[in-house]
């Protein structure tokens, strides 16, 4: 066995790129993931200079005077921004957490072969994949028609189920939950719902764990929803406070004007929108690569068939 | 006597049997049947959930045929039902603006341009990734270029403007530091197409290369042995054995990537150039068109907008239909339904 995994790794040394090709590609790939990665520490760098250093010098990699006034005064003077922390934390945490149920549980019902309406509850949830009532009946119902403007449900619930998750997690209980073990559940009288609660969701936590992840960042990175159904400042969402800033940089300077009248620390602006950033990137940068192998393993299930 | 006895005796032996199966029916039914009927309340949330956010705006698109008109005090579809027909005056009325032709184009051509580049940098990348020699260098550049995906386009908005801010921003700061003339890039249209294909690309090509990775690292390694022992070259074996084993899935990725080509990406489209007026030609598409007129358009723009989204899901899944049509030929499991 150690012969020939010897052997193995003797061809493979043998059949490699080349050397200069080696290095050729990887230059390329460094320069390929510097780029990726460089923007943020840009970004970083303007969150962490001071303000006066910014007016001289631009925006530069190497700050030339540190400073966390600006992540100081995000947390200190801004009320507004706390409170969109807040609101993006419930909206992810309580989006997360329907999506998980309402994909769970029509994927469970899918994954059972001996279900009456299986086909036809597949066709109506693939017909919204290829057909749909586009942006302005999907406000107006939305806004209108269940009145959900200005209503912390229309960050949650337009998001939660998506037929793709359902497919992912309908092939993993496919593949995972043995038909055995869920028959003689039913023989022993079990209803369909403690099937569900007890042996299924136990057995498929990988699955749920990569999809609740793709919602979670899905719902942490949301602006759009907020944009269209929320102008009520106590509701928006951090992203989209970030989007107004986007939008109207004057924004900060009116909110450093009334901080300062409320006699708090001067609010350094650009710094300050750098800032917010960094505090939306930084949850995300530090927890995708722990769990890049999952969402992998979810796109490729996806991938291989829908 | 006997004859009829006998007849008589089956007779009452079938009806019993028949009144067996028909018992044992009824209670494998019964089972069954009240597992079906558990099943579908465990589907009823969802089932609703598409029924209002997937299928109630539906009728929604029979606005674009409307003289669609907001009375107070009533709902979207009382609103919606009430409206006199008008026919096709709303696209008649889209398609004399200049802006019909703007969004419809520029929405097909950067679509093109996605579906070339998405069919051949991530694939390329992939190659790449999976010839380096270093393991460390190939997971942590795959983690690197991962990251763009999980970002929001808000957020990659402001790195743009990091390094193309008119005063401060980083390329600005090299070109004054050399003593050039900083160029105000959110005012100069010429940038603007090559930037946001670039964004583009720069934001999906980690996610792209997934199931391209996937699909090599797939692959029998012992057609690789039996290659190298006739003698193949390196460029032997990835033309005529990896390629040809991803070609299933680049030509799906292509159909279906040619089956969304009326829709564009919406965040991109409208955070990157910060809806700068003065690059509205580069950059509004269909979906910006269509959501500059939600945010607050009059009366008359939200008919046209009602058109523009009517075209949009029309085409949409005309488009949709004959790709998946297309991809079920070329690979019957690929195909989306």
């Amino acid at each position: 066995m150690s012969k020939r995994h010897k052997s193995l790794t003797g061809l493979e040394r043998y059949n490699r790129v080349s050397q200069p090709v080696n290095l050729l590609f990887s230059a390329l790939m460094i320069l390929c993931a510097l780029m990726c990665v460089i923007p943020l520490i840009l970004v970083i760098s303007v969150s962490l200079s001071k303000d006066r250093s910014l007016a001289l010098y631009g925006y530069q990699f190497i700050p030339h005077e540190y400073s966390g006034d600006a992540y100081m005064a995000l947390f200190r003077s801004n009320s507004e921004i706390i409170n969109a922390f807040i609101v993006s934390i419930v909206v992810t945490v309580l989006g997360t957490i329907s999506g998980l149920i309402f994909n769970s549980l029509l994927a469970y019902t899918l994954s059972r072969r001996s279900y009456r309406y299986r086909r036809a509850i597949t066709l109506y949830i693939t017909i919204p994949m290829l057909f749909g009532g586009g942006m302005i009946p999907f406000y107006n119902v939305v806004a209108n028609f269940l009145g959900l403007k200005n209503n912390i449900l229309a960050l949650i619930l337009p998001m939660a189920v998506s037929t793709w998750n359902i497919i992912i997690i309908r092939t993993f209980f496919q593949s995972s939950v043995p038909d055995s073990i869920v028959e003689s559940a039913m023989i022993d009288g079990a209803s369909q719902y403690k099937i569900y609660r007890s042996i299924v969701l136990p057995i498929s936590k990988p699955v749920l764990a990569t999809i609740g992840l793709f919602l979670a960042f899905a719902y942490w990175n949301d602006w759009y929803n907020a944009s269209l159904f929320i102008s009520n400042k106590n509701l928006k969402p951090l992203q989209y406070l970030l989007m107004e800033i986007q939008n109207n940089i004057n924004y900060l300077r009116e909110a450093s004007k009334t901080a300062s009248t409320m006699g708090t620390v001067k609010i350094p602006p650009e710094s300050m929108s750098m800032a917010l950033v960094v505090v939306i990137v930084i949850p995300i940068a530090c927890i995708y690569p722990f769990f890049q192998r999952y969402f992998i393993s979810g796109l490729t299930i996806g991938a291989v068939k829908g | 006597m006997d004859a009829m006895r006998h007849e008589a005796d089956t007779g009452t032996q079938s009806a019993q049997a028949l009144a067996q199966t028909k018992l044992r029916r009824r209670k494998r039914g019964g089972v069954q049947g009240s597992h079906n009927r558990q099943l579908t309340i465990l589907a009823l949330p969802t089932l609703l959930w598409f029924l209002i956010f997937s299928y109630l705006p539906m009728p929604g698109l029979l606005m674009a045929f409307k003289h669609y008109k907001v009375v107070p005090g009533q709902n979207f579809f009382q609103n919606l039902f009430r409206s006199r027909w008008s026919g096709f005056d709303n696209f008649k009325f889209l398609f004399t603006t200049p802006d019909a032709k703007l969004i419809i184009t520029n929405t097909i051509v950067y679509n093109i341009i996605f579906i070339i580049l998405g069919a051949t940098l991530p694939v390329l990348f992939a190659l790449m990734i999976s010839e380096v020699h270093s393991k460390g260098l190939q997971k942590v550049t795959q983690t690197a270029v991962f990251l763009p995906h999980f970002l929001s386009w808000v957020v990659v908005s402001f790195f743009v403007f990091a390094f193309l801010s008119d005063d401060k921003g980083f390329i600005n700061q090299v070109i004054a530091s050399k003593g050039g003339a900083k160029i105000p890039f959110y005012n100069s249209p010429k940038y603007w197409r090559g930037l946001l294909i670039f964004v583009s690309q720069w934001k999906g090509i980690g996610y792209g290369s997934v199931v391209y990775l996937a699909a090599i690292t797939g692959i029998d390694q012992s057609f690789y042995e039996a290659a190298v022992i006739d003698g193949a070259s390196k460029w032997q074996q990835i033309k005529y054995i990896t390629i040809p084993a991803l070609k299933t899935i680049i030509i799906i990725q292509f159909i279906m990537a040619i089956g969304r080509i009326f829709s564009s990406d919406f965040g991109l489209f409208w955070n990157i150039p910060r809806q700068s007026p003065t690059l509205v030609n580069v950059w509004q598409t269909i979906d910006t068109y269509v959501y500059q007129i939600v945010r607050g358009g009059s009366p008359s723009q939200i008919r046209m907008g009602a058109a523009a989204g009517f075209f949009q899901s029309f085409f949409g899944f005309v488009t949709i239909m004959i790709a998946n049509r297309i991809v079920t030929k070329v690979d019957e499991d690929s195909a989306l339904f």
